[in-house]
């Protein structure tokens, strides 16, 4: 039980309603959720559209509360109300639309919108604000309108605003769904070095393979169940599973997969281009010697 | 026959003022009927202001606009039908929607052309038939329905119209990979089934070799080129120059090259990719 985040037996379900108001049963959409989730860890959450994977970062920080079961953030339990603010204080989510997180005109009055309203000291802010910026490398455009900024550069802003809070784990959900290629490249790139250099915790729910793959660890969800919960190379080593409940694989790992199929004495465990690459070379240039 | 024509079009943002910008830069192009064409091209590259005039929602700053050989600008042409002709829709079209029903929502579109009940409900039908949107939906609220149905239903609504020409700004975008899979097949039926034109931009280029006949890649403002998808993605160095991406697959036969195997520059789906090594290995 030493997890930044833990569930246990989590279930999570909601009322259906008719017209007039009567409930006429339930929808379960988390199952029995049990997860322990380290300090330092970089996991991804894999799932299909309904498969429960956004319920269960809800969460994460008391958006949502269990049905049943119990949620520990940090060892405080997510219903009790009375640490709501410590709850999201340890734990930041960043959402899909970076244009619903942002709320100030100039960027820096942005990212200290949290802070104000936790009635941090000015010159605290005015430090924070400047270390996230830095951070999230967007410390240049400080002065600029949000609304000038590309939708990379408009999430990474919303991330400034969460990192200023000094959390100790963020969540993001779909980040980068809505950004061009440029603009996910850099989302990735942050969310490495938030990671990796800054040793934050972070929960990425994603439909995109290659972002699953550079995570320590990958949950995938299906029906509200954990389906899956390993490394990235043991859990896309599960081709045919993944396809059966709606997901994919690296092109990577799926080319692989193809030539094993076809005969060819392919590893199962490759999931990126370099590795990929390097493996085609010596199965070539070998039958070149021969 | 070019169904759609741009002669030497300019658009500028803010002309006149310090704020001018040169989004489309003296363009000129030539769609043919029937054609799929990607397009590609990075945020800013003018793709999307450039859509925008192929149905008259914008008005070139200079040059021509012309569909099925008439300039649309000119004063025998009425704008509106240009806009029932050429049916564009938007990124998260589904956030469109409006009704109170799924079908009242398809409906929505050839209400406005002033079609009688019988010929709307047969196209309501139809639309939704074509876009895999299974009849006890009809009478559904549009908002209970998956990410992906109500997409498919956005589209409906502009099928039903009928048109010409289709222009679709991401249709796949933030579905997962089975509902991508879907909204593209159901269009791609879409385009053998009638023959329709169709003009889909999109950031994902494994979905644009996978669909697209032709591509048109925007760069600052121009036409960067614009030939069969084998052509273009043959010029992978020049692509990845110009700040687009490639399939994974297609990097991995650049890294391979790099390492001193050569499979060819025409490599962008894995089933070619395969094929490549299994010939080589024979």
């Amino acid at each position: 039980m030493e997890g930044i985040i833990n569930t246990e037996n989590l279930i999570f379900e909601y009322s259906i309603y008719d017209e007039n108001g009567d409930e006429t049963g339930k929808n379960r959409v988390l199952e029995n959720i049990t997860l322990d989730i380290k300090e330092g860890g970089f996991v991804a959450v894999l799932g299909h559209n309904g498969s429960g994977k956004s319920t269960l970062a809800k969460h994460f920080n008391g958006i949502l509360l269990p049905t049943e079961g119990k949620v520990l953030i940090d060892g405080i339990d997510s219903t009790d109300e009375s640490r709501i603010y410590d709850i999201r204080q340890t734990v930041g989510m960043v959402f899909q639309n970076p244009d619903n997180q942002i709320v100030a005109t100039i960027v820096e009055e942005d990212v200290a919108f949290a802070l104000e309203n936790l009635g941090v000291e000015p010159k605290e802010i005015r430090r924070r604000v400047d270390e996230a910026l830095k951070i999230v490398d967007m410390y240049h455009y400080r002065e600029h309108a949000p609304h000038q900024l590309s939708g990379g550069q408009k999430q990474r802003i919303a991330i400034a605003g969460i990192i200023a809070m000094r959390p100790r784990c963020i969540v993001m959900d779909e980040p980068t769904a809505m950004l061009d290629p440029k603009g996910r490249k850099e989302i990735m790139a942050t969310i490495k070095a938030l990671n990796k250099e800054h040793g934050i915790t972070v929960i990425l729910i994603t439909h995109y393979m290659e972002e699953a793959a550079q995570a320590d660890r990958v949950i995938v969800i299906d029906k509200g169940k954990i389906l899956l919960d390993d490394v990235p190379k043991k859990i896309f080593s599960e081709v045919e599973l993944l396809k059966s409940v709606g997901l994919d694989v690296p092109q990577a790992t799926e080319l692989m997969y193809d030539l094993r199929k076809s005969g060819v004495d392919a590893p199962s465990d490759i999931i990126d281009v370099d590795e990929c690459a390097e493996f085609l070379f010596r199965l070539l240039s070998d039958k070149e010697q021969k | 026959m070019n169904v759609i024509e741009l002669k030497n079009v300019s658009y500028k943002y803010s002309a006149g003022t310090p704020f001018e910008h040169t989004a489309v830069d003296n363009v000129s192009l030539e769609i043919k009927k029937g054609e799929f064409c990607g397009i590609i091209g990075h945020t800013g590259s003018g793709k999307s202001t450039l859509i925008q005039h192929f149905n008259g929602l914008i008005k070139p700053t200079s040059g021509e606009v012309l569909v099925e050989g008439k300039n649309i600008w000119s004063k025998e042409v009425n704008i509106k039908d240009i806009r029932f002709k050429v049916g564009l829709v938007f990124q998260y079209s589904e956030h469109q929607l409006f009704e109170e029903t799924v079908y009242k929502d398809i409906a929505y579109g050839p209400k406005n052309m002033g079609l009688d009940k019988d010929e709307i409900d047969k196209r309501v039908r139809q639309a939704a038939e074509d876009m895999g949107i299974r009849e006890e939906l009809l009478e559904r609220s549009p908002f209970d329905l998956s990410g992906g149905q109500k997409r498919r239903v956005a589209l409906a609504g502009v099928m039903a119209m009928k048109p010409e020409i289709l222009i679709l700004d991401e249709p796949a975008a933030g579905l997962d990979p089975v509902g991508r899979e879907k909204v593209l097949t159901k269009i791609k039926e879409y385009h053998e089934k009638y023959g329709t034109t169709i003009l889909l931009v999109s950031h994902s280029m494994e979905d644009i070799v996978k669909y697209s006949k032709t591509v048109l890649v925007m760069n600052k403002g121009k036409v960067f080129c614009h030939d069969d998808t084998d052509n273009v993605f043959s010029r992978q160095e020049e692509i990845l120059g110009i700040g687009l991406d490639v399939p994974q697959i297609t990097k991995i036969v650049i890294k391979l090259r790099e390492l001193g195997i050569d499979l060819g520059n025409d490599i962008y789906t894995i089933d070619r990719a395969k094929e490549r090594i299994l010939n080589y290995l024979r």
